[in-house]
């Protein structure tokens, strides 16, 4: 570390109007090192790197590369420094192979044509020597998120990049994936790569990181060793207080069966069969708790069980009533209360006001209506309460849903939800994109419903949150129901069920 | 730094924000209305001919100089006919405006407000050509018809939207072919509805029990329409802003897919508010003709485009009810200002004026359309400068307030 540092950000301050994204920022990357940005959504991480990027100009500081200052003002010119970028959600083209990908941009040419030969070939050199596996003829289409994200590292390697920024890497990855990059990650530092980690998850911090660097409301708060940090230290750096991270919660009281599926049956937007013949019960006073790899049939699950998505066959009872026929609405009413997946595209009109919003499901009702006639005074006194008691920043009820952070949208939804005292909650990825203080409201208020006597089916993609939550863990796979296991499951077990792996294993 | 701080500073930066939205919502369109005024006066030039004396002499012809205090007997007389015209012109204008805002309010875009207006002003026809009625009941038993018959002629597209996906932009605009066509054949030589006279292809007038009162002047006088289109505005601001099936409709327009999360049926908000739509632009017609045209001749079918400039109308009002009346008024003078019989030839000549109108009212459209451009264009600047335009309010905001 005595050597110069690859790359060096000095005193980075950034400012939006009436905000200051970057305060003074200090960061420093050795050859070879792997250092993570922790921090909260809105901490001032992807701004930082979107400086590094060239996405952004700064008002102050300046950026070191091996030791001399340089002006980043472009992507381009970032490739060029040999900083390459992986971005959350891949920029790959799905209909062309993975080589067209990589070379995108600055083909190798003979003559005026693409030379698809020698692409492929140095694809192939490339991946072999950091043991990034992935076939250069394949599509992109074809071929899974895992394979996808090398093909955005083989991306950034091919064009020279010499510093490497994953931003949210394993967001999109299952356990085992993730392990894979991890190790993708080690033999691209063995060879004199460096990496910038970008994440919020504290374990991958302390599992691939060899220093920390901690942003808080845009201030660096810390710099640490991997050596001494604890999950807990690291938490509390990243919030400012003390953090629960584990829920805390008692056993579960189970009763009747509130929600029933019955060999359900439910086709995709293709018209291919994605929910193959599910049936569970989740119980009054219980968190079902469903694993699995996106893709695996949970959205046409979870629509189906809100009436959202006609099943093909089986049943849906809602408290013993067969609610197979019946619409969203009429599932509402009966009871269902749903917090679902993507709250901007579904869960929230964002043009419409906290107050429109939280009406969503009753504005036909007294006392937001009568007869037709709207009371939007009525509206807003009720959100005003629920705001207050979901502690809901950033705006009041005429405050349009779009203005407030992904964390505070989410608990308008989970404020609309609950407060209809529904008998059995859908939470489908509750705390998606969520900072750790507004995951720990979200679990704390799920357990809260739980011991209120509501069935509560939770859907999510992390296992941490499903392990950590839920009183009973299915895991779905390719739309069929492959394994029941009690919440001390090893998140080992757990992920081998989510690949397949585990059909046998609960037989 | 106290909790109560941030939700403070949420409270101003919503307020200015509201505030910034309101003002940009006026600004836009006056700004697009300024810079095709200035455009139209370089057109002007370009004819040789002074912008300010054809402008004045337009100014005048609209009638909106009324008021002024300084004018002579023989010239508020004058005025006082032109304003009539101007206001005749924008009472169907404002509600062939309303039938577009409606039902893009609901997110579709209603190109039928032609056909709807026609289907609407022959219901009206019919009724008020073939039934006796006393004079009060008549006139309201067409204007039933005709709010009848533009509902059908909407809500056909609305259906087809609902059920099988047909995109309502080629539906109505289908319809609108379906309604002049349909027209010619029922006014035409020989058609079941033409009037008396046998060489004329024009259609009977309607009785006079069936006429809406005269409520200003006497040579072509404005009629009582007026306030049936101002309470029509009163109405689409209640409907959409006070009743559960405006939340419906709005939810619908700004999301669909959480309008259907919320249990709203989405197919069923297309036909209503297509089929509202279409009682606006049914009542215009009606209006039209019981207020002033009292018949209706083939050649009419040809040259109707008040369904098309309500468009233009609804564009510069912002889909809001006093943006329309506003934005109605402002087309309605411009047409009549421009319109032949008011200018002096040798101040400007008219036959060119019509086009200097048409170039304005076109600029006007695509400077407010162009709107979204603009603000992309400038959204880039500061993007580039400072960043984007969201960022996150509440997140960041304590770090603002620290």
């Amino acid at each position: 570390m005595a050597s110069v540092p690859v790359l060096e950000l000095k005193g980075i301050t950034k400012r939006f109007p009436g905000v200051l994204a970057n305060d003074a920022v200090d960061f420093e990357l050795a050859r070879g090192e792997v250092h993570a940005l922790l921090g909260e959504n809105g901490a001032g991480k992807s701004t930082l790197m979107n400086i590094l990027y060239g996405l952004y100009t700064p008002d102050e500081g300046e950026v070191r590369l091996n030791g001399k200052p340089i002006v980043i003002d472009s992507p381009r010119a970032a490739i060029d420094a040999g900083i390459g970028m992986v971005h959350q959600h891949f920029m790959l083209i799905p209909v062309m192979t993975v080589a067209e990908n990589i070379v995108l941009a600055s083909e190798p040419r003979s003559g005026p044509f693409l030379d698809l030969e020698a692409a492929c070939a140095r694809v192939s050199e490339l991946s072999s020597r950091f043991g990034l596996a992935v076939d250069p003829e394949a599509r992109v289409e074809s071929i899974s998120v895992g394979q996808q994200q090398r093909v955005e590292i083989l991306k950034a390697l091919y064009r020279g990049a010499e510093i490497l920024i994953l931003d949210e890497p394993t967001a999109v990855l299952t356990p085992q994936e993730a392990e894979e990059l991890f190790e993708i990650i080690r033999s691209l530092t063995e060879q004199g790569k460096s990496i910038i980690f970008i994440t919020h998850k504290l374990n991958e911090v302390l599992e691939i990181a060899d220093r920390i660097t901690v942003l808080r409301r845009g201030r660096k708060i810390d710099t640490v060793p991997k050596a001494g940090a604890t999950e807990r230290s690291l938490a509390t750096l990243m919030v400012g207080r003390e953090v629960l991270l584990r829920v805390e919660k008692g056993p579960a009281q189970p009763g009747e069966p509130a929600l029933a599926v019955e060999d359900l049956h439910v086709l995709d937007d293709r018209g291919l069969e994605a929910v193959r013949g599910v049936s569970f019960a989740v119980r009054t006073g219980e968190i079902l708790g469903i694993a699995g790899v996106d893709g695996n049939g949970q959205s046409e699950l979870i629509d189906a069980v809100a009436g959202l998505r006609r099943a093909t066959a089986g049943r849906v009872l809602l408290g013993g009533r067969d609610v197979s026929g019946a619409g969203a609405h009429e599932r509402l009413d009966a009871g269902l209360g749903h917090v679902p997946e993507d709250r901007q595209r579904r869960g929230l009109v964002l043009d419409f006001t906290l107050a429109e919003n939280i009406a969503l499901h009753d504005f036909d009702k007294e006392p937001a209506s009568k007869f037709g006639w709207l009371y939007p005074r009525r509206l807003v006194q009720r959100a005003r309460g629920l705001l207050e008691e979901f502690d809901v920043r950033g705006g009041g009820p005429q405050t349009p849903a779009a203005a407030l952070s992904g964390g505070n949208q989410q608990k308008v939804v989970l404020a609309r939800e609950v407060s209809r005292e529904p008998k059995v909650l859908i939470a489908a990825q509750p705390t998606r994109g969520l900072d750790v203080g507004a995951i720990e409201f979200v679990h704390r208020r799920l357990v809260e419903e739980r011991d209120a006597g509501r069935a509560i089916l939770l859907v999510s993609f992390e296992l941490d949150e499903v392990l950590s939550l839920a009183d009973r863990i299915l895991v779905i796979y390719e739309g069929r129901i492959v394994g029941e296991y009690p919440p001390d499951v090893s998140e080992h077990d757990l992920g081998i069920a989510m690949t397949g792996g585990g059909a046998e294993a609960a037989a | 730094m106290t909790a109560g701080e941030p939700a403070g500073g949420g409270t101003a930066r919503a307020l200015t924000a509201w505030f910034a939205s309101r003002l940009g919502g006026i600004l836009v369109p006056l700004a697009a209305a300024v810079l095709a005024f200035l455009v139209g006066g370089l057109a002007i030039v370009a004819t040789g001919h002074s912008p300010f004396g054809a402008y004045l002499a337009i100014f005048e012809g609209t009638g909106l100089n009324y008021p002024f205090p300084w004018l002579e007997e023989r010239e508020r007389a004058a005025a006082a006919r032109n304003l009539q015209q101007t206001l005749i012109v924008a009472t169907p204008l404002m509600l062939t405006a309303l039938a577009v805002a409606f039902a893009f309010r609901c997110g579709m875009f209603n190109i039928g407000g032609q056909g709807q207006y026609w289907v609407g002003l022959i219901a009206a026809l019919f009724v008020g050509t073939q039934v006796e009625l006393p004079s009060f009941v008549h006139v309201v038993a067409c204007i039933v018809a005709a709010i009848v018959a533009g509902a059908i002629w909407g809500g056909i597209a609305g259906i087809l939207k609902a059920t099988v996906g047909a995109h309502e932009v080629i539906s109505t605009i289908m319809l609108n072919w379906i309604a002049i066509f349909g027209g010619k054949y029922l006014f035409e030589l020989g058609g079941p509805l033409q009037g008396t006279q046998e060489f004329i292809p024009r259609s009977a007038s309607v009785l006079d029990s069936a006429r809406l009162p005269a409520i200003w002047g006497n040579l072509q006088p404005l009629h009582a329409g007026i306030f049936i289109s101002l309470a029509a505005l009163v109405v689409y601001h209640l409907v959409l802003n006070r009743t559960t099936l405006g939340y419906e409709v709005r939810a619908v327009g700004f999301n669909p897919e959480a309008a259907r999360y919320g249990g709203i049926s989405v197919s069923r908000n297309y036909f209503l508010a297509m089929a509202i739509a279409g009682t606006f632009a049914g009542l215009a017609g009606a209006l039209d003709l019981l207020g002033w045209k009292s018949h209706v001749a083939t050649g009419d079918f040809d040259v109707g485009v008040l369904g098309f400039v309500g468009i233009a109308v609804a564009l510069l009002g912002r889909n809001k009810a006093v943006g329309i009346l506003l934005a109605a008024l402002f087309f309605a003078a411009l047409q009549v200002g421009t319109s032949t019989r008011q200018l002096d030839p040798s101040v400007f000549p008219p036959q060119l004026a019509v086009n200097l109108s048409t170039i304005i009212q076109a600029l006007i459209i695509l400077f407010v359309g162009a709107e979204l451009l603009i603000v992309s264009i400038w959204g880039a600047r500061r993007h580039i400068r400072s960043g984007p335009r969201r960022v996150q309010p509440a997140l960041v905001e304590p770090e603002a307030t620290e």
